[in-house]
């Protein structure tokens, strides 16, 4: 009796609930568009960051904190035990997609037949294990990124440049790429800057003995882990779009070997990092602690980080699509709670001698209070889940609408989407947090109605 | 519990209220026993304190000052969910306007004081059935009350006072918005019902035609008792 009378005064003025249900639908709604919209965003941006950088890195002892600015001093001595460790722990072995070693430098890169230069930011990878680690796909989400990195597993000599520096470098009609300025007349100077790093790189191409090569090349000056300079010959095969200008105008990715070259000449070769992807990110608590259990047991100068870690946009875009998503719902939020406030409390109103009537008959105070709590409850009910099944069917329509967008830190342009698959705790969320708000809602008009003196009820026209 | 010899005992009832600062006097030591099983009458102008000393016998109000007794239970000893399930069981409420439910049939009206019972499916649908074929609406169960005409509203509130088995009635000028015919029919049930039932039914009320039936009269005026009246037969 008791849902049956709740149920048909929600039914009783009718445009009025519909409004209410209307209100806390719109709210599920945008909660679900948007939950879905940045649940793409943040798996977008992890598999961005995962595919670079990987899950976890191992380190120099003290190289996350102070080694940056100067990586070749923070190699890592006897990399291949380290990466034969966890490709061999039985633990960390299923876990593993990939586990590769990685150079970091910098340095500046010249094109100095045209007298061009600039300082670059660079990375050697090993090939095959880069392009595995740019696969990465497992919310198989589709990006236009190359599915290959450029790199060239047979010819180290071989590298990728970022389109800024690549245009810097004016190998803009070498390398095919648009949006280039048109070539400026150079200016003629006395006495090249250049001559001495010029004179480098010829006597190393000279030591190499090469034939004349027609490809697009750059030459990398870097100062060795000893101290002394370094130049080295990179026949760049392709330009990518890095997504943050800073790095499209810097980056320079090499084959592993090169980087080691140009990094420690002729002395020992190391490794700045041992990357280590995951088949799942869900697996990368556990081998982190796994990692740091092997460096304590085995007592290795060595540290373990993470991809959130290493890279703090990660973080900062979780972070501030929480936050924003946060604000909608609070604000979603706000608008329910009015809304059947509103309603709930006209209800109490237009209903007073009924209330009355009932507590006269023998209805305890608490009874009016469950009675007024439950239609908020049905209110809150049909209005969350129609919302929730308006929100997916919306989703489901933008997922197939062949619209795209550039996702933050991308370097091209996304479908847009909205997750739906894998969402129900969002969803299950919403429903609850709707649920918990009608709740609040029809609390307040619920006890005013509970504590209605009976007298004073009835005689209410 | 005291002793139940009387339907309701008043022993220098007085209820005052506050009104924007000044102090209304709407009942000033009203002492009155009512029998049992009567068809007793709460008489008097408006502004008399007719309304108000129905609300102490209904234990919907509490007073000022004094004791109410009903049905043997002392009301001021009882806390707010006590009174209510007190209600719930002694005393049935018949109202000016029906006061019935608008969203419920006139069988869940009438079924509406028995689920407050706690009672089974099986027994609140016989009670409620021969309560309704008792007033002449065993065929008008489904329908709402805004399908029912004023009279037939009545019944659904005489029944669904009567349904629980109540020891008082209580009826505030319960012919007040029917026309003669049919104020006529609602006393004559009631009178029906309260014989069947040994029930003790209190109205208030200024219709002579219902004053000429009662067992007993009390007579208000300015909040005090001024006449007292048992009808020969009695």
């Amino acid at each position: 009796m008791l849902f049956k009378l709740a149920f048909r005064n929600i039914l009783r003025n009718r445009r009025r609930s519909v409004m209410s249900i209307g209100a806390i639908a719109v709210g599920a709604i945008a909660m679900v568009l948007f939950g879905g919209f940045v649940a793409i965003i943040i798996l977008g941006v992890q598999t961005d960051t995962v595919r670079r950088t990987g899950h976890l890195a191992i380190y120099r002892d003290g190289f996350f904190t102070f080694g940056s600015g100067n990586p070749a001093a923070w190699g890592m001595q006897g990399y291949t035990q380290v990466l034969d460790m966890v490709k061999q722990d039985p633990v960390l072995a299923p876990m593993l997609e990939v586990a590769t070693p990685t150079v970091s430098l910098f340095g500046i890169a010249g094109n100095f037949a045209i007298e061009a230069s600039r300082t670059f930011m660079g990375a050697g990878v090993v090939p095959q294990d880069r392009d595995t680690m740019r696969r990465w796909n497992p919310y198989q989400l589709t990006y236009n990124n190359a599915a290959d990195s450029g790199l060239d597993a047979a010819d180290p000599t071989k590298g990728v440049v970022g389109t800024g520096l690549a245009r810097i470098l004016g190998l803009c009609e070498a390398l095919k790429l648009s949006d280039c300025p048109p070539p400026q007349a150079k200016e003629k100077l006395d006495t090249p800057v250049s001559t001495d790093i010029a004179a480098l790189a010829d006597s190393e191409k000279s030591a190499n003995a090469e034939p004349v090569d027609t490809r697009p090349h750059i030459d990398l000056l870097a100062a060795t882990a000893g101290g002394a300079p370094n130049v080295i010959n990179m026949v760049v095969t392709r330009a990518d779009r890095q997504g943050v200008k800073e790095l499209d105008d810097a980056m320079v990715l090499m084959h592993f070997d090169l980087a080691q070259q140009l990094l420690y000449g002729r002395g020992e070769k190391r490794a700045i990092a041992i990357v280590l992807q995951l088949h799942s990110t869900a697996d990368m608590p556990a081998a982190k602690a796994r990692i740091a259990e092997l460096i304590r047991t085995r007592n290795l100068p060595l540290e373990v980080r993470d991809f959130i870690e290493i890279s703090p946009f990660y973080g900062q875009v979780t972070g501030m699509f929480g936050a924003i998503f946060t604000f909608i719902a609070a604000i979603m939020g706000v608008i329910v709670l009015f809304t059947v406030v509103n309603t709930m409390s006209m209800s109490v109103m237009e209903r007073t001698a009924e209330i009355g009537t009932a507590r006269a008959i023998g209805l305890r105070r608490g009874g009016i209070r469950r009675q007024f709590l439950l239609e908020g409850w049905i209110l809150g009910a049909i209005g969350a889940s129609a919302g929730l099944l308006i929100g997916i069917g919306i989703a489901m329509i933008v997922n197939r609408s062949g619209l795209t967008w550039m996702p933050p830190g991308q370097s091209a342009p996304s479908p847009l989407a909205v997750m739906v698959d894998g969402m129900w705790k969002l969803h299950a969320g919403i429903w609850l947090g709707l649920m918990v708000m009608t709740t609040l809602a029809a609390l307040l008009p619920a006890n005013r109605a509970a504590r209605l003196p009976v007298v004073d009820a009835l005689r209410h026209v | 519990m005291t002793d139940p010899s009387h339907a309701v005992r008043l022993d220098a009832v007085e209820k005052t209220y506050e009104e924007e600062g000044l102090r209304v006097t709407a009942l000033a030591g009203i002492t009155a026993d009512i029998p049992r099983g009567r068809f007793v009458m709460i008489v008097g102008p408006s502004g008399s304190g007719k309304s108000t000393l129905l609300n102490l016998i209904g234990c919907i109000d509490r007073p000022s000052k004094g004791s109410v007794e009903v049905a043997g239970q002392k009301i001021a000893e009882l806390s707010d969910d006590a009174l209510t399930d007190f209600r719930a069981r002694a005393v049935g409420f018949v109202f000016q306007n029906f006061n019935l439910f608008p969203v419920l049939s006139a069988y869940e009206n009438v079924e509406y004081p028995l689920l407050l019972l706690g009672l089974g499916a099986r027994e609140r649908r016989e009670r409620t059935m021969a309560m309704l074929d008792q007033v002449g609406l065993a065929d008008q169960a489904r329908q709402r009350p805004n399908q029912l005409s004023g009279g037939q509203k009545q019944r659904v509130a005489i029944a669904r006072a009567l349904v629980k088995g109540p020891s008082l009635v209580l009826a505030d000028e319960p012919t007040a918005n029917l026309d003669s015919a049919n104020g006529a029919a609602i006393i004559a049930l009631m009178r029906d019902v309260q014989r069947q039932h040994d029930t003790s039914f209190v109205f208030s009320t200024h219709d002579p035609q219902l004053m000429s039936h009662a067992d007993e009269t009390f007579s208000l005026r300015d909040g005090k008792l001024v006449g007292h009246h048992v009808a020969e037969a009695v």
